[in-house]
């Protein structure tokens, strides 16, 4: 047994280096950390949204890289539209373009959370690998309509204009960007936290176990599952909107399934079906990337090689590792 | 009208190019019950064994014999080094393996032969055109590619309907823990089965050398409309992959060549340009939401 208190201390020591990190940063004479923070942060946004369907809910989605560029267009469109004083083609009525981030972001979410609504729908329909492979193409299905939609630069994608506004906050200051994302990312594992400790995390932890069972239990599952895979595509979605505003670009890449399969391996690098874990594996994976990158170009061939030892051998996760036996549900 | 005829044929060209694919997967998944995503990787090795066949012998027939075994080969491999630990596993951890295994063969590629892309020349034996109709030309090679595919289609169903490892395998597809109990070796019965598909797999890519750049990760988009041909077919059933193949390979093309000019009957033509362009890139999964809805097993599921 491990001590009481080790998941705690995991938890804090990483919090507190999560806070910390632009001093860190500023403290080492490296500023460019920070921007490397802010992308562990909102990458962990979006491994965080798709583990609470895969950690909790047993959903294996494949798709979830759809929902982070669907967020990403979102406001890549709205910036664009905004800039060049155009009305949005595609919306009855003239709506014009915005950067304000109190428009924009909810709007990159709406979006994100109402195409999970309709995969979501269609892709519950099935289960096991047919469900793995529909959110597969219907990502790829996006992914495609992005590439051939030449107004928004197609294959080469859309450079944003301008960064969203937020009155009272410049978001060009990278330190101040940092702590917009990392807000974004607490008060989403906060509403996570709340989700999977009631009654409704109950019945999507029961439908991973037993989805039959819980039927027979009189819960309407499908609802139950549909509802939790529209609130992850909606995190992912605002994961979409702030790396939009963090590279000032957004093109089709930010949807393809690669994408996908990266945020999922984040998932399980840092531990699935816990709260923490996604955050860790997001962090672990991007300082991989960027430090392994500087030695080999073929740095993906150590993370492939890693993977398949960790699925094979290791299943718990970084965060299961660090944390120990305690380390369940957040 | 000739027109229509040529599409049609280009259209049954790529469907049969995705037959090559979906009828290993569609094996694999209904017999081992296994998600291989790396099935594009056994693709990509057949198209870059190929060219560097055909360049170091000058013959493009050689070039497809490397090309299957080489990906049969590297299937094999694969197959009794990672994925046999990995039937009995859950889906999740066969996506993330075989991932894994995506990113590893596209790295050693890209290690092997570079990363710039390259080209292989149509063989001259079947450079020409062949004419179809009277002042209908059509190229020689595709409709080899059309030939080959359908005498693939009709070997596998002499092999899985008229002989014994058919049998097996059938058996095999539909009470995995039965053909075991009974006495059949089941994993031999799996590596088969699983280098069969890879030896699929690498004959497309093969055949699609001289049509297409040769390049890292080329195996990934067919990879996934592979997997559109067998959810639409049925998951295990090479009968649907046929038939979702074709029907793939006709709607995408169809949808390409006729959308946005038909579209323009509507709708102003550089909308029209734009809006069918997209409409035709997502056609065939509206084609597979549409089937999910009517059916959600696909249209021939091998399991009930």
């Amino acid at each position: 047994m491990t001590s009481p208190g080790r998941r705690e201390i995991v938890l804090v020591a990483g919090l507190a280096l999560l806070l910390a990190a632009p001093g860190i940063a500023e403290a080492l004479g490296e500023p460019f950390l920070t921007s490397l923070f802010t992308r562990i942060v909102i990458y962990a946004l979006a491994a965080a949204s798709l583990d609470l369907i895969l950690g909790y809910g047993g959903l294996v989605s494949f798709g979830h890289g759809a929902f982070f560029g669907l967020g990403g267009y979102v406001v890549g469109i709205l910036a664009f539209h905004g800039a060049e004083g155009t009305a949005i083609p595609f919306l009855p009525g003239e709506w014009a373009g915005t950067t304000l981030a109190v428009v924009a972001w909810p709007a990159a979410i709406a979006a994100a959370a109402l195409f999970a609504l309709v995969i979501g729908a269609l892709s519950l329909r099935t289960s096991g690998i047919y469900f793995i492979m529909i959110t597969l193409a219907f990502a790829q299905m996006l992914y495609f309509f992005f590439v051939s939609l030449t107004l928004y630069g197609g294959d080469d994608g859309l450079n944003l204009w301008e960064r969203s506004r937020i009155p009272g906050l410049d978001l060009y200051d990278d330190t101040t960007f940092y702590y917009v994302s990392l807000a974004a990312l607490l008060a989403f594992l906060y509403l996570a936290w709340r989700i999977v400790n009631a009654r409704f995390g109950m019945v999507m932890r029961g439908c991973k176990q037993n989805e039959r069972r819980m039927r027979a239990l009189g819960f309407p599952t499908y609802r139950y599952r549909l509802a939790a895979f529209v609130l992850a595509g909606a995190g992912a979605g605002l994961a979409g909107a702030l790396i939009a505003n963090h590279t000032e670009f957004v093109g089709p890449g930010l949807l393809h399934w690669t994408r996908s399969g990266e945020i999922m391996v984040m998932v399980i690098l840092g531990g699935m079906g816990t709260l923490a874990g996604p955050v860790f594996g997001a962090a672990a994976y991007l300082l991989a990337e960027e430090f392994l990158s500087r030695y080999t170009e073929h740095w993906l061939l150590f993370l492939g090689l890693f993977l398949i030892f960790v699925v094979l051998f290791a299943k718990r996760g970084i965060y299961g590792w660090l944390a120990g036996p305690g380390a369940r549900d957040g | 009208m000739l027109l229509f005829l040529e599409q049609t044929l280009n259209g049954l060209q790529l469907g049969v190019m995705l037959f090559l694919m979906a009828a290993g997967l569609t094996l694999v998944f209904g017999i081992m019950n296994m998600i291989n995503l790396a099935h594009g990787s056994f693709y990509m090795i057949g198209a870059f064994a190929a060219v560097a066949a055909t360049r170091a012998s000058g013959s493009f027939a050689l070039g497809v014999v490397a090309a299957v075994a080489a990906a049969g080969l590297v299937g094999l491999a694969t197959e009794s080094l990672v994925l046999r630990g990995l039937y009995r596993r859950e889906h999740l951890d066969q996506v993330l393996a075989t991932f894994g295994l995506i990113l590893v063969f596209n790295e050693l590629v890209s290690i092997v032969w570079g990363p710039q892309a390259m080209f292989l020349e149509i063989p001259a034996a079947l450079s020409g055109t062949v004419e179809i109709l009277p002042g209908a030309p059509y190229p020689a090679y595709r409709l080899a590619i059309i030939g080959a595919g359908l005498a693939v289609a009709l070997f596998l169903w002499a092999l899985i309907a008229r002989t014994r490892i058919g049998m097996r395998i059938r058996a095999g597809a539909s009470n995995r823990e039965m053909i075991g109990a009974l006495g059949v070796d089941i994993g031999r019965l799996y590596t088969l089965v699983f280098g069969l598909g890879a030896m699929l797999a690498g004959l497309a890519g093969a055949l699609a050398g001289p049509l297409l750049a040769i390049e890292v990760g080329m195996g990934e988009n067919i990879l996934i409309l592979a997997f559109v041909v067998i959810i639409i077919g049925g998951l295990g059933s090479v009968r649907g992959a046929l038939i979702g193949a074709l029907l793939v390979g006709l709607v995408d093309t169809y949808g390409r060549a006729y959308l946005p000019s038909g579209l323009r009957a509507f709708v102003d033509p550089a909308v029209a340009d734009n809006m069918g362009a997209s409409l035709a890139a997502m056609a065939i999964y509206l084609l597979m939401a549409m089937v999910l809805i009517w059916r959600p097993r696909g249209l021939f599921p091998a399991h009930e």
